[in-house]
């Protein structure tokens, strides 16, 4: 079993089979993430390059990590710094990288289909690490890794997605993903920020959290992406804070076992109390640490041999 | 399987897996003075059912517990980059520290050795063990590198040709140790 591709674009690309052997390569790969000496020699002599046109705590670091855990060569380019700020196109600076023999590159990009034309450019693999309002499955396959840590199971279980649908990446790939897995999707937030359409991925939305959260096994918090206030998408955070808002009150119309996720960063006080973000059901943290495991499975997955080069 | 295999030969039934099995749970005992700071790591997946045997036994001679750990050593490979169909990596469980124990690493067959070179660099990756010592069931011959088992269940010279198969019940159904020969291609 492998995963037959050059290539990670997106959730919608991947079959339920891909997704499950990513995800229990993942399962032994946090094994090592476990270890005292966190070094395997799979990648050793492999080169992963990470290619970021936007700003990036979480998932730059974490892919750094896990090329290091897996003996790849890492090297970072942040735009500011490289000749992107000269005015490099991506297709020349994919062409100049391609010069070089990386094996993997990972590409952050506020356009949609970065990675992909990126990808045509490339012999590498290329791991889309989150293009415009696109895609980000890394993050969507951290998330499917967490729930089914947690849960033992994700066929049959329902989550609700919560905040601004339209411009996210990570509720797109989630719904994919889940989706995929047998899991019951449904999205909230303003009417402005949901999607036209929406009940053409086959979910289903509300405007009223409470109702949304109701009776669901997973409530995925998005970031308020604080940037968009003067698109008047929201008249004022306060009121966004008071309707969409997960404090402790508002999570009493959810089930007692409830599992709640956020892709990071968070905005504490806006989309998420303290009490919540910091409280016993919140796996935050629990997601940036199985990131690690996640992204070792897929480097592994796309260039730990079995093809040729 | 890309070539058609005839079987040749059974070499081992199941009475002799286990007489084997005995015979080095006791070996074990004689040459290490003992159970003390024992413990048996086996490398997926029949590895780790012969090791747990062997546990058993352990435990009828000296009385202890001996813990058995189980070994991936996929992430290890030194064949990872070649051309072929990629292994999937699975779990390596050691919920015990090796640190100064006396590891007994337990696979079913030793062949080119490459497998145990392997597995002795993801056994130091773990931890600093007082010493380890290899034990199989079947030893084929055509070692690749200076590697020799502490413990040997049976001595098959072999071909190249050929091909050991070794059936567990854990994973087969039934206890077995078979030489299948390659057929020539009849055009």
């Amino acid at each position: 079993m492998s995963l037959a591709r050059k290539d990670l674009l997106g959730m919608r690309e991947l079959t339920a089979e891909d997704i499950r052997l990513i995800l229990d390569t993942a399962e032994s790969m946090k094994e090592v993430a476990g270890r005292d000496i966190k070094k395997v020699p799979a990648l050793r002599g492999k080169t992963l390059i990470n290619l970021f046109y936007e700003p990036s705590t979480r998932t730059r670091t974490s892919f750094e990590i896990a090329g290091k855990w897996l003996s790849a060569d890492v090297i970072n380019v942040s735009t500011p710094s490289s000749s992107v700020a000269k005015g490099e196109s991506l297709k020349d600076t994919g062409l100049t990288l391609q010069a070089m023999h990386p094996d993997i590159v990972v590409l952050r990009h506020p356009t949609s289909g970065a990675a992909e034309l990126l990808a045509r450019q490339l012999s590498a693999a290329v791991i889309n690490a989150g293009d415009g309002a696109h895609e980000h499955p890394t993050q969507a396959l951290l998330d499917l890794f967490t729930i089914r840590e947690k849960k033992g199971r994700l066929e049959g279980l329902k989550a609700a997605i919560v905040g601004d649908i339209a411009h996210s990446r990570v509720a797109r790939s989630n719904i994919h993903g889940m989706q995929k897995m047998g899991m019951e999707v449904r999205v909230a937030g303003p009417r402005t920020m949901l999607p036209c359409f929406i009940d053409r991925l086959g979910v289903e939305a509300f405007t009223d959290l409470e109702r949304a959260i109701a009776d669901v096994d997973v409530i995925m918090m998005l970031r308020l992406q604080l940037e968009r206030q003067q698109a008047g998408l929201f008249p004022s955070i306060r009121e966004y804070s008071r309707l969409f808002g997960l404090s402790v009150e508002r999570l009493k119309a959810a089930r007692s076992d409830v599992l709640i996720m956020h892709p990071g960063p968070i905005n504490r006080g806006v989309e998420i109390s303290p009490e919540v973000a910091d409280g016993p059901y919140s796996l935050i943290l629990n997601q940036v640490e199985n990131g690690v495991a996640v992204r070792m499975a897929l480097l592994y997955l796309l260039a730990g041999g079995g093809q040729a080069g | 399987m890309a070539a058609e295999l005839n079987e040749k030969a059974q070499i081992l039934d199941p009475a002799g897996i286990q007489r084997a099995v005995t015979r080095i749970a006791h070996e074990i005992v004689e040459r290490n003075n003992g159970t003390d700071e024992l413990v048996l790591i086996g490398l997926r997946s029949r590895g780790v059912d012969l090791a747990r045997r062997i546990a058993k036994e352990l435990k009828m001679i000296g009385g202890a517990d001996i813990p058995v750990g189980t070994l991936d050593v996929t992430l290890y490979r030194d064949d990872l980059g070649k051309v072929g169909p990629q292994p999937v990596v699975r779990k390596t469980e050691i919920p015990f520290s090796i640190n100064e124990k006396r590891v007994v690493l337990v696979d079913d067959v030793l062949y080119t050795g490459r497998t145990i070179r392997a597995a002795m660099d993801g056994l130091i990756d773990l931890g600093r063990p007082r010493l380890i010592q290899l034990a199989v069931l079947v030893d084929r011959g055509h070692r690749e590198l200076p590697i020799r088992a502490d413990y040997v269940g049976k001595n098959v010279p072999t071909s190249h040709q050929e091909q050991v198969q070794v059936l567990l019940t854990e994973e087969d159904g039934l206890d077995r140790v078979l030489v299948l020969k390659e057929q020539e291609k009849v055009r």
